[in-house]
């Protein structure tokens, strides 16, 4: 990957005009963060809105000659209710592989787009998506399509005030519930928008076309409610918010259960299974795991990151950091990770070995910051 | 003042060395939210790494650019870690260290070298 050219995203040219930090991320020049910085970033967002451009994320459609085939296709690979989902209502769910680990996390629409009915909308992640786009469609029986959208940018507008600035361009999006979407005019743009993010905050992610891209982007920033944010405040967003990191809270080696998503298994999926990966799925269901991703609270200032060394209170290694840092919005160090499922109670007292510093921690529930998703 | 190639600064008083990292670094570094000094009668190598400074993305590792035994840290950053990006080639400096070898001085660059360096 690295002896390769990073790509472009359509916005890339934007970025670079406003003073953005360019950096690699899965294979794309992303912009980490404005001239403004992070931490005024992440605090712009949880107290107006912010804009984020994720063109980089995969996006793709599984159609079917109706939303039952193409749903049941679809449940094979993942363990969510896709059945269930209503046209335009959204899923988060997770791809895994035939031992129950994780290959990535995703969010599946029952599509209402004009043409598309009863399709599947799939936005996968960056790093993920070479992988994803072939397992999904190796995995579709015949009859069914697979298209991916290579030239359809991604942009989130994240925050309290994120539905005043968007309703500024169509009143409509404000009748959007969360995890619902649509199709909208925004400024003279047709825009796929859902009323979902990555931040803790009530917000929209909108896909339009590359091309049109910036023409969005600009309009929405016209607004003094909206600023640009960088991926790095992406990362003190979701971290706060509890919210996993493909590659670092989840992997191919963490399941759904050990990393606490079973909220996301319906009743029906966990009883009668039927999808890659059910076995491990159904027995930790069953009969526990032995480690358990959890929040993390280190005492005192300095941020455990990941890869840290998780000890008890008498130096057994009990568990590893996943993702860890700076919360801005909770002004000290905040971490995931797992541990082994003795120690996951919220107020277990643990440490943490930073530089060969054992520093005192506790586990704590998730979220740091509470939910803002639209009622 | 003088400038070590790992973007520290140096000024030099009394055979003491005053030690932070340079306006380059702080920018590049990003928002600091914590610094990790070294104890002060700790006896450090130049070169050595000594303190930690963590932003928001990421930790840095700060090495020492002159020898000898460390008298006093800035305890303020404690308080307020965010001096090293408001003032980091004053208010927000590191830590003190009483030289044990001057000669060590001679390697480090002049603001001119320095800021060639940066670009």
């Amino acid at each position: 990957m690295s002896d390769e050219a990073l790509k472009r995203t359509p916005l890339y040219e934007t970025h670079v005009a406003l003073g953005a930090k360019m950096v690699p991320f899965a294979g794309y020049d992303m912009p980490v963060q404005y001239p403004t910085g992070i931490l005024t970033e992440h605090k712009w967002t949880r107290e107006s809105a912010g804009l984020f451009e994720v063109s980089h994320m995969g996006q793709c459609s599984i159609v079917g000659p109706d939303f039952e085939t193409a749903a049941r296709a679809m449940e094979m690979i993942v363990p969510a209710d896709i059945l269930s989902l209503k046209p335009g209502q959204q899923r988060y769910s997770q791809l895994l592989n035939i031992q129950g680990g994780i290959s990535d996390d995703l969010m599946i629409t029952h599509s209402n787009w004009s043409g598309l009915e009863g399709s599947l909308y799939v936005v996968v992640n960056a790093s993920r998506k070479g992988f994803d786009f072939a397992h999904i469609e190796e995995n579709l029986p015949p009859g069914l399509t697979f298209k991916r959208y290579d030239n359809l940018a991604l942009m989130a507008l994240q925050g309290p005030k994120a539905e005043e600035a968007l309703a500024k361009l169509n009143v409509g999006v404000k009748a959007l519930a969360f995890m619902n979407s649509g199709r909208f005019d925004l400024a003279g743009i047709t825009a796929h928008v859902s009323r979902s993010g990555y931040t803790g905050e009530d917000g929209f992610e909108i896909s339009v076309d590359g091309a049109e891209a910036a023409k969005l982007w600009n309009k929405l920033l016209e607004d003094p409610l909206v600023k640009p944010i960088g991926l790095g405040a992406r990362d003190s967003l979701r971290l706060e918010a509890g919210l996993c990191l493909y590659g670092h809270d989840i992997d191919r080696t963490t399941s759904p259960i050990e990393a606490q998503l079973q909220w996301s298994i319906a009743k029906r999926r966990r009883a009668d299974g039927g999808f890659i990966g059910a076995h491990r799925v159904q027995r930790e269901l069953l009969g526990g795991v032995s480690r358990k991703r959890v929040g993390i609270k280190p005492e005192g200032r300095a941020p455990a990151r990941d890869g840290t060394e998780i000890q008890d209170e008498s130096g057994r290694k009990i568990g590893v950091i996943t993702s860890g840092g700076f919360g801005p919005s909770v002004n000290g160090p905040v971490a995931m990770g797992y541990v082994e499922t003795a120690y996951a109670a919220a107020g277990t007292p643990i440490q943490l070995i930073v530089r060969g510093q054992a520093l005192p921690a506790s586990v704590c529930n998730l979220p740091f910051i509470p939910n803002r998703f639209k009622k | 003042m003088k400038f070590s190639k790992d973007h520290e600064w140096v000024t030099v008083a009394g055979g003491v060395a005053t030690i932070g990292i340079t306006d380059h670094a702080q920018g590049q570094l990003g928002d600091v939210v914590f610094v990790d000094l070294p104890k002060v009668g700790r006896v450090v190598k130049a070169h050595e790494s000594v303190a930690t400074v963590e932003s928001v993305k990421a930790a840095s590792d700060v090495y020492v650019p002159v020898s000898g035994e460390v008298v006093e840290v800035n305890g303020d950053l404690a308080g307020d870690p965010s001096l090293v990006n408001r003032a980091p080639e004053s208010d927000g400096w590191f830590m003190k260290v009483k030289l044990s070898n001057e000669a060590e001085l001679g390697e480090l660059m002049d603001k001119a070298a320095y800021d060639k360096l940066v670009g």
